[in-house]
């Protein structure tokens, strides 16, 4: 019944979905705000990063207004489904598990996982068997938490509810490393708290968990929000807006 | 208040019957039970998934375990913390009760999960001096920072609810051990503890059963107890049966623990039960 219900729900929604076809006119976006530098809040906490600044440029080019909402990672699909926003722009990847439950546009950007230690670490590899009998950790709901879960049997994973939180720890010296996307990792080194810790490695891109890269998740039947959303990628692609933005945050293509 | 010979016993009024407003929304609050209950059921019988139990069964039965594990330890340590600060609290030094109030004021006062945070990631801020004094061992742990957490802050609930069971002690019972020559320990231990004991029990299981609940913030810092293990099975599946099987266990835990202190207050009052009944 719930299940007919649901059925139910998403039919009415993608019904208004065709029935406002041609008339997006505010589109609602989700975000975590604690994954810098791709989102997170700033000192006047306001929203910024990359992913901000890509969704506004969407937004943009879709001609549309556009409002973000705030979620907790573990929650984001959840909110999606339940209409609290009509997109996701958080540097989703796009894995299969996730394509059960959600529509997701074409990548945006993709950057291959990677692990971190102190640095007086010994570790020098990234494979599962140097790993084994140390205490990884990964912020949970994260496909590098799901990969380290499947993967690395051997070894102790701890899950954060942010990445944040992670950090904090390793730092701290209670993990002996910590997996997630390489430029994020990359830029807490940069910070005052990073410089206890250095960069071990890129950890097995494997597509099965961390899919294509990132994209934008729909809910499933808001074919029109996808197709306009997936124009509008190619167009910022297309008129080095997506460049702009690029260079703002990196020195080296993430696309 | 002069007593008549043909005083008049003043019964209560009979009973209302039929549909009163209060009945009415009795009954409309039950019916709204059954149909949540019926959906939860129907819920788990329509989503059921070999696989998903399979997969995450064994994982949240462990959860369940280190849950009581986290609970059994803190409510006993608790306690052991518990009897001296209910102690210091009633002390004639105002220094003690003085100090003895404000560790019940500040743990009492401030939340469990900011208390959880601050041991938790507070302990990892002072790595150096901890290993210094050879406690880093201790604090690297989270089940340990967990268990230490929850046993202060349930101390000092306990704490005062001792003190209160032991202040609701008649003084004249003191009074009486004296008069017959007893000494300080006999008087507590054989007449006051026992009739604070019948007080004190009902609050306790209350702070107990809090605890079970509170007990679901150590999932944030890493533990995988019951709560721990529903959020991963839940972030993996997005399937929200598994909050309900979590609210169905948390529940059987509340539900044995009540049973258990029905016994205990049984036990505890069987002097004050008529023979044969």
């Amino acid at each position: 019944m719930i299940k007919r219900m649901f059925a139910a729900a998403i039919m009415v929604a993608a019904a208004f979905g065709v029935a406002e076809a041609k008339e997006w006119t505010k589109v609602r976006i989700g975000t975590e705000g604690a994954y810098p530098p791709f989102n997170y809040f700033d000192s006047n906490n306001e929203l910024q990063g990359f992913d901000v600044d890509i969704a506004k440029a969407l937004c943009a080019e879709m001609k549309v207004e556009c409002e973000f909402v705030a979620q907790d990672w573990d929650g984001i699909i959840p909110a999606l489904i339940a209409n609290k926003y009509d997109a996701i722009i958080a540097s989703m990847s796009i894995t299969p598990e996730r394509m059960e439950k959600v529509d997701f546009t074409a990548k945006y950007y993709s950057t291959p996982p990677a692990l971190i230690a102190p640095k007086d670490s010994p570790l020098t590899a990234t494979d599962p068997g140097s790993l084994e009998g140390k205490t990884i950790g990964a912020q949970s709901a994260t496909t590098h938490a799901t990969f380290l879960e499947d993967k690395y049997k051997g070894s102790t994973i701890k899950l954060y509810g942010t990445q944040d939180e992670a950090n904090l720890d390793l730092a701290s010296g209670r993990l002996d490393a910590v997996a997630a996307d390489s430029v994020v990792l990359g830029e807490w080194l940069k910070t005052g708290d990073g410089a206890c810790c250095k960069m071990v490695g890129a950890m097995e891109n494997d597509p099965a968990y961390f899919g294509d890269g990132a994209g934008i998740a729909v809910r499933k039947g808001e074919d029109d929000l996808k197709e306009m959303l997936n124009k509008a990628i190619a167009a910022i692609l297309e008129n080095g807006t997506y460049k702009q933005i690029n260079d703002k945050y990196f020195d080296f293509s993430v696309y | 208040m002069t007593a008549t010979a043909d005083a008049t016993v003043v019964r209560p009024p009979p009973a209302k019957k039929g549909w009163t407003p209060a009945r009415v929304g009795g009954a409309l609050w039950v019916a709204l039970w059954l149909v949540i209950a019926f959906l939860a059921v129907r819920l788990a019988v329509t989503e059921y998934s070999p696989a998903f139990y399979a997969r995450y069964g064994p994982r949240i039965l462990h959860g369940l375990l280190i849950t009581v594990e986290l609970v059994a330890l803190s409510v006993s340590i608790g306690a052991a913390i518990a009897i001296p600060i209910a102690f210091a609290r009633g002390s004639k030094n105002s220094i003690i009760s003085g100090l003895a109030y404000s560790y019940v004021y500040f743990f009492r006062g401030t939340p469990l999960l900011a208390q959880t945070f601050l041991v938790y990631y507070g302990a990892g801020q002072f790595r150096e001096t901890l290993e210094a004094a050879h406690m880093w061992w201790f604090f690297r742990d989270a089940f340990n920072c967990a268990v230490f957490t929850f046993a202060l802050n349930t101390s000092a609930y306990q704490a005062e609810i001792f003190r209160g069971a032991i202040d609701s002690v008649p003084k004249g019972q003191t009074e009486a051990g004296e008069a017959l020559g007893l000494s300080q320990w006999p008087i507590f231990n054989k007449i006051v503890a026992p009739q604070a004991m019948i007080i004190a029990l009902r609050p306790l299981g209350n702070e107990i059963i809090l605890m079970i609940k509170g007990s679901a913030i150590a999932s944030i810092i890493t533990v995988f107890d019951l709560m721990g293990e529903t959020r991963l099975a839940f972030s993996r599946t997005y399937d929200f049966q598994v909050y309900l099987w979590a609210a169905v266990l948390y529940l059987s835990m509340v539900e044995i623990l009540r049973r258990v202190w029905d016994r205990i207050e049984a036990r505890l009052t069987r002097h004050l039960k008529r023979l044969g009944e």
